[in-house]
Order: C-alpha cells, then structure tokens, then sequence
C-alpha cells in the first residue's frame, strides 16, 4: 500500500523523518518496499530569479542571462531554453550539481565563447516531468535561493508498504499510523467522526436475507438525496493519483479516500437506479452480473450479493455493478457500508478470480465497529463535495461480535520470545496498541480491539509485545547439545543417495537437477503422460506432466547442450520419478545418461557410449551404496525406452533395483539427439541396507593356480551360465572365474560361439599337485557341458 | 714372457674394441674358450716341470682373471650402452595429452545441501524428508492455512490433476509439510532440518517455479526466539565460514508460527562480491517464528506443555550467495558449461573438521 508522507500526517503527530518512519514501520513488521523521495532527487537545486535575458552575442537562439541565485552577485548564465526571459523564477543547478537525468556532474562551461556558471533546468532534466521544451517557470511566491523542491512541491514523499495477510488493521493510512503511534513514534491525532443527522426517513429499507449463518451480518446505510456529482476536490485528486488510484467522480473518489484512509470499503448505489430496497442475500446460482470492472460474472449460491428487488446489484465486498453505479447524472443515492464474513469474501473473489480493494480488506478483516462511522463519514464528505440531503441511517443485522479475553501470563513472553519484559511495560506496550488489559491475579486478561481480529491467543500477544518493544533486544541463546559429540543423524537412504552422487560424479558425470514436470509427450516416451499425472495449472504448457523418471530432463537437457556444441556428454540426476499423482507415489530415482560417439584421441579409438558403460555404472553405483559387491542376477530385459537387444535389469527377487542399456533409437531421436545414448535408471529406495561388517580375514599361504578354458556353445547361451556352471564345479577350490574372450566367426561352427574363462583355484589346506589341478579342470569342463552343452574348444 | 705381455695387450685391446657383446663373446671364446689361447696356457702348464710351474701358473692365472675381468666390465660397459640405445628409441613425446577421462561434477544444490546438513548435525538436527506431491492438509490446513485463508494467495500452488478416488494434491509450496509428518509421527524432543524441492507457480528473473528449501524445527519444552537467533547466527557463521555475522530480525507473518519473524543478514556488496559480517546493505536470508500453538495441536502435540521455532530458507539462494551464482533459474538449465563453472569435484565433501569448501 503506497502513501504520501502528508496523508500520513493527517493522522499521526510526529517530527520524525521519513527515513526514521520507514525504519520503523519495518522494524514493527510493515516492511517498506520503497520510499520514494522525488524532492530527494533535487535537494542540491535552489530557486532563482533571471535578472535580465539577452541574446547571446554569438548565437541568436541562446540568450545571456544575469540571475540572481540568492547570492551577492548575479551569476551570468548561457540558456538555450525559448521561455528564458528576465522577471521570471526558475530552478536553478550551480556548478557541481548533479543532473538527475544524465547523472553528470554540472561544470563551469563556456558556450559559443561565454562563460556559463550554471543551468536553468527543464522539467525532463530534473526527471520530474517529460517537459523538454523550456526551462521550468516557478510560481512568483517562490523564494530565490530557497531549496527548489518546495517550491516543486517534492516535499511530500511516498511511502510503499508491503502488508502481511494478517494485518488488516493496517491497510488503511489510519491504521498504520495507529500502529506507528503505538511503537512510540508520534501521537494519533485521528479527528474522530461525528454523526451527520438524518433529515427524513431512509426510503429504502436494508434487509439481511440468509438462510443460515449470515455472509453479510451487519449493513448500514443511508439516502443522500439533491446531490451534484462531478469531479472532487483537486487535493482528493491528488491523493489518490499518488497512491496510484485513478480518480473518477465525487462520489467513487470519496468510496476510494475512506478504503484507504480508514480501511473501510463503501460503496455508493444511484439510488434512483434501484429498483424497491436493498438486500444482502446470496445469489441465486447462475445469476449474472456486470461488475464496475466491466465483466460479467456468473454467480453462485455461495456468493453473497447486495440486491435489489429484482436482482443482484453488487458483489458483496468485492465488486459494485456497472448497472447502479453512480454517473455524472446521479441525483440521489444510496451508501452501503457493510460488513461480509471474511471468508466467504475470499471463496468468492476466489471462484471469480477477482481481485478488489474492498475484497483485500474484507477478506483480512475490517475494524466491524466502523460500520456506521465510515458511513457516516461518507455522508460528511458527500454533502461537502456534492450538496444534497441525508436520510436517517438504517440498520440491519448486528455489529458482529469481536470482544474476547485471552488469559496471559506476563511471564509468556521470556518464556516464548526470550526477552525479560517489565510487567508494566507489557501492560503499556498493549494499552497503546488498543488492547484492553485488567489484572487477574497473577495472569492479565486481555482483550484486543476491534480492529484486530488477527489476535487469537497467547502467542499473538507475545509477538505484539516483542515487536514493539523492539527485536534487536532479544538476545541470543544457545541451545543444549544432545550429546557432547554429536551422533550421526543420516538415515541410511540419505546416505546411499550422497554416496551414489559422488560416485557418478567420480565416473565423470556432471550432476544436473532439472525440473520435475515435463512435457507430457516426453513422459509418454517413459511410461507416464497419463491424466493422473497431470498438473492442473502448469507453468507453461510444455510442463504440464510430472515426469515417470529424470531421463527425460536429462535427455532434453543433452539436446540442448549438443546444440551449443558439446557432442559427449555424460549426465545424471538423483531426485524423483512419480508412479502416481498420489503423495507417497514418488521414487528417488539416480538416473544418468552418457551420450555420444566418444571422446576422439591419439590414444585409442573412439569410444561409443554402450550398455557395458552404463552396466558399469549401474554396478558401480549399487556396490558404493551397499557397501558389498553386487550379486543379484542381470535379466535381459529393460523397458520399452530401452535397446531390446541390449539392455538389462537387475533385480533382487521382484524388487527391480535398476534398469540400463542403450536406449532405443526411436527415443533418441525423439530428443533430437546425436546418438548412442545408453542410459541408467537406479531406484534407490529399493536397495537394501546394507549389512555387511568387516569379518576376520587370513589369507591361505598355499600356491593359488589359474588355468584358462576355452568353450564351444551355442550363440544363444548367456556368458553368466557359463561362468556360474564353472563356478558350481568346486566351490571350496575356486575363488574366481572370469570371462576374458569371445570369439564368433572363422574356426567356430555357425551359431556357435567360443567363451575362454580363466578360473583361479586357491587352496587352502595344502598345495595342489598336477593331479589335483588336472581332477578340478575335468569337474569344470563336465559342469560346464552339463549346464550349457558346451565342449572345450579343440 | 714377452709372449705372455704380448699376447695379453693383444686380447685387451680387442676387448676394449670390441663393438656388441657378440663380438665380446668372439673374444672371449678366442681367449678362454676351450681352445682359448689362455687356456691352451694353462692346459700347457700341465706338462711344465715345478719350478717353470711355479713361475708360469701365477703369470697365466693372473692373465687369465685379468682377462676376466676386463672381459665383465667391457660387457657391463656394452649392457649399459644398448639399455641408453633402447631407452633413447622409446622416447615419447611426454607433451602429448592423457587418455580421454570425464571430470564429473556435484551440482551446487547437492553440495550446499551437504553443507548445510552437516552443520545442522553437529547441533543433533536429523534430516527428514517427504514427498513431492503432498496433501492440501499437510500443506496447508495443518499449518494453520484452511482453504480460505488470504495467506493461500501468497503460495501461487501447483495442483496436480484430480485423482481416480476424487482427491486432489499439491506440489508442495514449501518443505513445512514434512515438519507435520514428524510431529505427526515423533514425539519431542524433536531437531530437525527438512531440505527439498519445492514448488511455486512463479516464474522470473528471481523465481523458478521450482526451487529447494531447508527448513528447521525444534520442539521441546524451553526453546524460545533467543534460541532461534543463536542457531541462525551460528549457522551462518558456519555456513558463510566467517568468523561474525550481525543479523536482523523483522516481524512477519506466517500462519504456521507466531511471533514470526524474517531475517536480514549484515553484508557488504560494495565490491560487486557480497561480504557478510561487514558493510551497511541488509539481505533477507530467512523466514522463520515459534511454531503456533494451533499447528502444534493440530499435530497432536499439547502446546501446553511444548513450545519451539521454524526456520526456513532457500538452499539455491544459499548457493547463489555463497558462490556468487548470479541467476536462480540457470540452476536447473543443465548447461555443461554452468555445471562445470558450478559444480564441484566428486571428493570434495564438505565436513566441519576440514571445513564445507576449499
């Protein structure tokens, strides 16, 4: 909310400084977004009087000119300006002030060989106008070598406060200053409101027509009849063109002063255009209605109207209609000062999406015991703006009850806010806020004013206290430790996820975090996209889908990296893949992606993004979280983003824990990406604790011995059954087996294939003799044989 | 004897020329070889009487290991000659660059996410973490926000799509949902710290309609706003690795606490870097307040008998500030060039015994 420094004024006696205000209204917790000083800006300006203008001997557009700056001497002044002449007053920049609109520093100049000691200023150049054409010409009354800005009229600065949801007290210039006054910064100097006598019966009747509890509980208003409408006073004007409201007529402008001089929405009916009474009711479903905003809105039965007895004439504390609104031909009208629930205001600006001034206050809560005030002090400005008449005041409903007591220990606020506090301070602190406060026994029992209904209990009080009394004095105190060294506190999922990022990150990933929603096209490519997993108000229409895995960020993300320029890339994000629209329907996926042909260089040759990274990374990934080797087997399968040839899951039973491989082409070019990609999807809420401790461990002192075989099978067995079947032939002698060729092609059969392992026997009880090791290669190639058909390779 | 001078300059001079142990071995075998002249000497000893023995085997046993000799060191000479011939063939150019290898990088959330939790810890903070998608009562009724409430507008709320069972979720405005779920689910004592993404229907040149939080939570039955301020100054000691911050606290609203407060940090940005403990500009760095008594009710903890604070913060803006990151949004671009400027090495782990950066 935006005021000029006078308007405050109007309210709050004070000497303080607008500087000193604003400091203080933050620190009461009104925080000021800016205070905007346009007298500030010319404070090294100073009125002058042009002594005498002459040509300029070397130039016939620029004049000479003698000007008496409040000092001894005149000063000798070139000016281009056409409106410089002698006999008028002028703002006047010696030399070393600085021109607000260049920002330069004005220097002793001479121009077309006349020396210049200074500059007469245009409207544009002191940025307080766009007026370029001559040089500002100050009223007669202005005192030469006086600072220009009073002269200016910039003395009056602009305060703009940003409010809190539960300050409606504060939205009005009164109730800031009634909370600056509490805060010690001046005296509340608030003329009160006197009643304006009626001088016949109201002809219009107010009725309160609800079912159940009443949205509207209280209504006043009254009939002015015989007024003149037209523009109001130009100091009205001024004030609400300051604040940034656009005046309209007397009888809108005087609704607009009263919202934010008081806080108190109005609104005036042309009375005439009414058809019988009024009433506050809530509308019937469907029923429309032009607003002054000129719309029309479609109203339900949860909305509360003000009617007449044909129709809805306004929205109840949001909006006034078109219809009924006052004009310049407005002879007689009604004013309505009412007071609406606060939340049914807000449903309702809510469903329209309306938003209003009254709706603002309304909706946080107007002082209820300024009903009738405010109407009356409407009537006052309406009969000394417009003339006319006034009414009785009629009332329906009751001012809706507000007074409470809430029990409060002094001692609340040490306990809560830490600061120690005098009793009688406190006491002081709410008495100056409007609180009521009475002793009993050892607790307070206070009441808040009317205008605050924000207040609610104990903790409320403490904050009022503290923020007045200042919390620069609440001092620090340090909290207990729970241990003297302080116990790990990571849950072993958080730990697997750090572990796993630095990881990757070692592998030589770049960690990325991208957005959560996606395009929904992008999410059908990776098992989403459904409804369910839509969102209702995205940000942009392509993110509209929260995404079934980070893949297709991390993919996007390529795209757009290749496009700059880099070709290889590898990429990985922790976060969540949604299942569902549901909470709890989340995953944390470690997801990644290596794209591209390889790095070229003089070393080797290029090295294509493949499953057998991504495996490794997989691997990799899972035995850093898990703190033991990876055992559990590798099926080749993977879901439909995925290579069907050449991809794999990794499961323990049926709990999937990750799924790789190179993806599949169509999805690759669906990102528009230069390919391979081969890509990771680790779901780290389904790895295991881990439970591996360090055990005792000998090493056997005996010869350990490795021996290679070479098998013939058939193309489609699996490496993992030939290794597995070796393996199986003599655990207690065989510590590894590992696979270190295939070979298909030239010297193998058509559809056969040759895996060469090298087993390493390690005894561990005696060396083996030729025998022994000849007896567990026969066991070997046997299981082998057995398990796959394989013969060893001739 | 003359011979055997003679004949002795002979073999050392062709040891001494001998060009490869090939042609050292040609020498040898001429000199002591079966048929070696020195060893047709020493055979001829044999048929020698004593006292031509007694002088001549001295003299061809001394030629012999002096031959020996000269032969074993030429040949270590000629070892030496060809390992520096071999060496000086296998040069390298040493300049040229290593094998292709990947640097990765940890982005800044991550890291200052790390950061923060390790600071948090020593203080016995747990980290506790919730979903994404949240119930509107978590988000908000719980928190004091019910549907009407004015402070809903100040929350800009994705809602995701209505569900099969007629629900409908959030994406979660702030992390303050999960400090529901754990008083929820823990009775106090409770310390915690709540980092996440969070979402905001708000996008400009400082907002990102997603973002991350941290949040803290102590509920017990003593700690009052004193305490608050000593966390947050201490914490961002810590965290900023000065050795003095100033803070400021403004009155605020949150309807999830009361009194609530936000927080300005002293600092000094005269040099287009921020310096903090110095200078005369203020940043607002966090929201926070003593938990109201309704949101402690609400969880099922008698506000009676308990009593704490909230605080939260945004862990991007922590990054921003302490690692001069100019733009929130380019956090979430992806750029290879910003992770890399940005991001940091896999080993670099922030700790408090060495300290949370280099």
């Amino acid at each position: 909310m935006k005021f000029p420094l006078s308007w405050l004024k109007d309210h709050l006696e004070t000497d303080a400084d607008v500087q000193t205000i604003a400091d203080k209204l933050t620190a009461i917790g009104l925080e000021v977004e800016t205070v905007e000083d346009a007298g500030a800006r010319v404070k090294d300006f100073v009125v002058a009087y042009v002594i005498s203008a002459d040509k300029h001997p070397n130039a016939d557009r620029l004049h000479l000119c003698s000007v008496d700056v409040g000092g001894k001497e005149p000063v000798q002044v070139v000016c281009g300006a056409p409106n410089a002449r002698a006999g008028i007053k002028v703002v006047f920049a010696r030399p070393g002030t600085v021109i607000p609109v260049s920002g330069e520093t004005l220097k002793i100049g001479t121009i077309r060989g006349v020396e210049s000691r200074g500059m007469m200023c245009s409207g544009r150049e002191l940025l307080i106008s766009d007026d370029h054409d001559g040089i500002i010409e100050l009223p007669d009354d202005a005192v030469v070598g006086a600072p220009a800005a009073t002269a200016l009229g910039l003395t009056d600065p602009v305060i703009d406060i940003s409010f809190t949801p539960n300050r409606g007290d504060c939205t009005s210039v009164w109730g800031v200053a009634r909370d600056l006054a509490a805060a010690g910064l001046g005296k509340l100097k608030t003329p009160k409101v006197e009643p304006v006598a009626g001088k016949f019966p109201s002809p219009k009747t107010i009725t309160l027509n609800f079912a159940g509890k009443p949205a509207c509980p209280f209504f006043a208003g009254r009939v002015i009849k015989g007024v003149k409408n037209g523009p109001s006073p130009v100091w009205v004007q001024d004030r609400l063109k300051a604040i940034g409201l656009r005046p309209i007529n007397a009888l809108v402008d005087v609704t607009n002063l009263i919202s934010h001089d008081r806080g108190r929405p109005l609104h005036v009916f042309d009375a005439d255009k009414l058809s019988g009474n009024v009433q506050a009711r809530l509308a019937h479903d469907g029923e429309k209605l032009l607003a002054l905003d000129g719309k029309t809105y479609t109203l339900d039965s949860e909305m509360c109207v003000i009617a007449d007895d044909t129709a809805a004439q306004s929205i109840g504390g949001v909006m006034g209609g078109e219809d009924t609104g006052s004009s310049e031909t407005t002879t007689t009208v009604f004013v309505e000062s009412a007071w609406f629930e606060p939340v049914s205001v807000a449903a309702t600006g809510r469903k329209l999406q309306l938003m209003s001034d009254a709706r603002y206050r309304f909706e946080r809560g107007v002082d209820p015991e300024f009903v009738v005030p405010g109407l009356e002090l409407a009537t006052k400005l309406i009969l000394e703006w417009c003339g006319g008449e006034p009414s009785d005041i009629v009332v329906a409903g009751e001012v809706p009850a507000w007074k409470r007591e809430i029990a409060f220990a002094p001692g609340t606020v040490e306990r809560i806010g830490g600061l120690k506090i005098e009793k009688e301070r406190i006491v002081e602190i709410l008495t100056h806020l409007g609180f009521s406060v009475a002793e009993n026994g050892t607790a307070l029992k206070v009441s808040p004013p009317s205008w605050r209904s924000d207040i609610d209990g104990a903790a409320d009080l403490v904050e009022e206290v503290v923020r007045i009394y200042g919390l620069e004095h609440v001092p620090s105190a340090p909290m207990t430790r729970p241990n003297a060294i302080a116990r790990p506190v990571l849950t072993s999922s958080q730990k697997r996820r750090r572990l796993v990022r630095r990881a990757l990150a070692a592998r030589g990933f770049n960690e990325a975090v991208t957005y959560s929603f996606i395009p929904r096209a992008h999410a059908a490519l990776f098992g989403g996209g459904d409804d369910a997993r839509q969102l209702e108000n995205p940000i942009a229409a392509e993110m509209d889908a929260l995404r079934p895995s980070p893949l297709p960020s991390l993919l996007a993300a390529a795209a757009r990296n290749q496009a700059r320029g880099f070709t290889d890339l590898q990429l990985f994000e922790i976060g969540a893949a949604f299942q569902s629209g549901l909470p709890g329907g989340q995953q944390t996926f470690a997801a990644g992606i290596r794209v591209g042909a390889g790095v070229r260089s003089w070393t080797k040759a290029a090295h294509p993004a493949d499953a057998f990274d991504v495996k490794a990374d997989v691997l990799t990934a899972l035995e850093t979280a898990m703190g033991s080797p990876m055992t559990a087997p590798i099926k080749a399968k993977a879901p439909a983003w995925y290579h069907p040839g050449r991809s794999g899951t990794l499961a323990l039973g049926p709990k999937v824990l990750a799924v790789f491989g190179e993806l599949h082409p169509s999805v690759v070019a669906a990102f528009d990406l230069t390919g391979p990609v081969a890509a990771f999807e680790l779901i780290l809420d389904a790895i295991p604790d881990s439970k591996t401790k360090k055990t005792s461990f000998s090493p056997s002192p005996y010869q350990a011995v490795e021996r290679d075989f070479a098998f013939v099978v058939n193309a489609s067995v699996s490496a993992d059954e030939v290794v597995k079947a070796a393996k199986a032939a003599e655990r207690a002698l065989i510590e590894t087996v590992a696979i270190f060729d295939v070979y298909e092609g030239k010297g193998v059969p058509d559809g056969k294939k040759s895996l060469a392992i090298t087993v390493r026997l390690q005894p561990k009880d005696k060396t083996l003799t030729d025998t022994e090791i000849e007896a567990v290669g026969q066991k070997i190639v046997m299981a082998v044989a057995k398990a796959t058909g394989g013969t060893l390779r001739a | 004897m003359t011979d055997i001078s003679a004949l002795e300059r002979q073999i050392l001079d062709t040891i001494a020329s001998a060009a490869d142990e090939a042609g050292l071995e040609t020498v040898r075998v001429s000199a002591l070889g079966k048929k070696g002249a020195i060893s047709d000497l020493l055979k001829s000893l044999g048929g020698m009487s004593p006292d031509e023995k007694k002088v001549n085997g001295p003299a061809f046993n001394g030629l012999r290991d002096r031959v020996q000799k000269a032969i074993a060191a030429k040949k270590l000479e000629l070892e030496a000659a060809a390992l520096n011939a071999r060496l000086a063939s296998e040069r390298v150019d040493i300049t040229l660059p290593v094998r292709p290898e990947a640097a990765g990088t940890v982005h800044p959330v991550s890291q200052v996410f790390d950061e923060v939790v390790a600071i948090f810890a020593d203080l016995g903070f747990a980290v506790a973490e919730g979903p994404d998608v949240e119930f509107d009562d978590y988000n908000f009724t719980k928190l004091n926000i019910p549907p009407d409430h004015p402070a809903r507008q100040m929350h800009d709320t994705f809602y995701v799509a209505k569900q099969a069972d007629g629900s409908q979720h959030v994406l979660r405005t702030h992390t303050s949902p999960v400090q529901v779920r754990t008083m929820l689910n823990q009775k106090p004592p409770i310390r915690i710290i709540s980092p996440g993404r969070t979402y905001r229907v708000d996008s400009d040149a400082t907002h990102s309609p997603m973002f991350h939080q941290y949040e803290g939570l102590v509920v017990d039955e003593v700690t009052h706003l004193g305490h608050l301020k000593w966390v947050l100054e201490e914490f961002y000691k810590a965290f900023f690795e000065v050795t003095h911050v100033e803070l400021r606290a403004r009155p605020s609203y949150f309807p999830f606490t009361e009194p609530s407060l936000e927080w300005d940090i002293r600092c000094d940005r005269s040099g287009g870097q921020i310096k903090f403990g110095t200078g005369n500009d203020w940043l607002e760095v966090a929201g926070s307040g003593m938990v109201n008594p309704r949101v402690l009710e609400n969880c099922g903890i008698d506000s009676g008998k308990y009593q704490g604070f909230a605080f939260g913060g945004g862990i991007d803006r922590l990054a921003m500030l302490k690692y001069g990151i100019p733009d929130i949004r380019s956090f979430f671009e992806s750029d290879l060039r910003w992770l890399k400027a940005y991001g940091f090495a896999a080993l670099d782990i922030p700790t408090l015994d060495g300290g949370l950066s280099r």
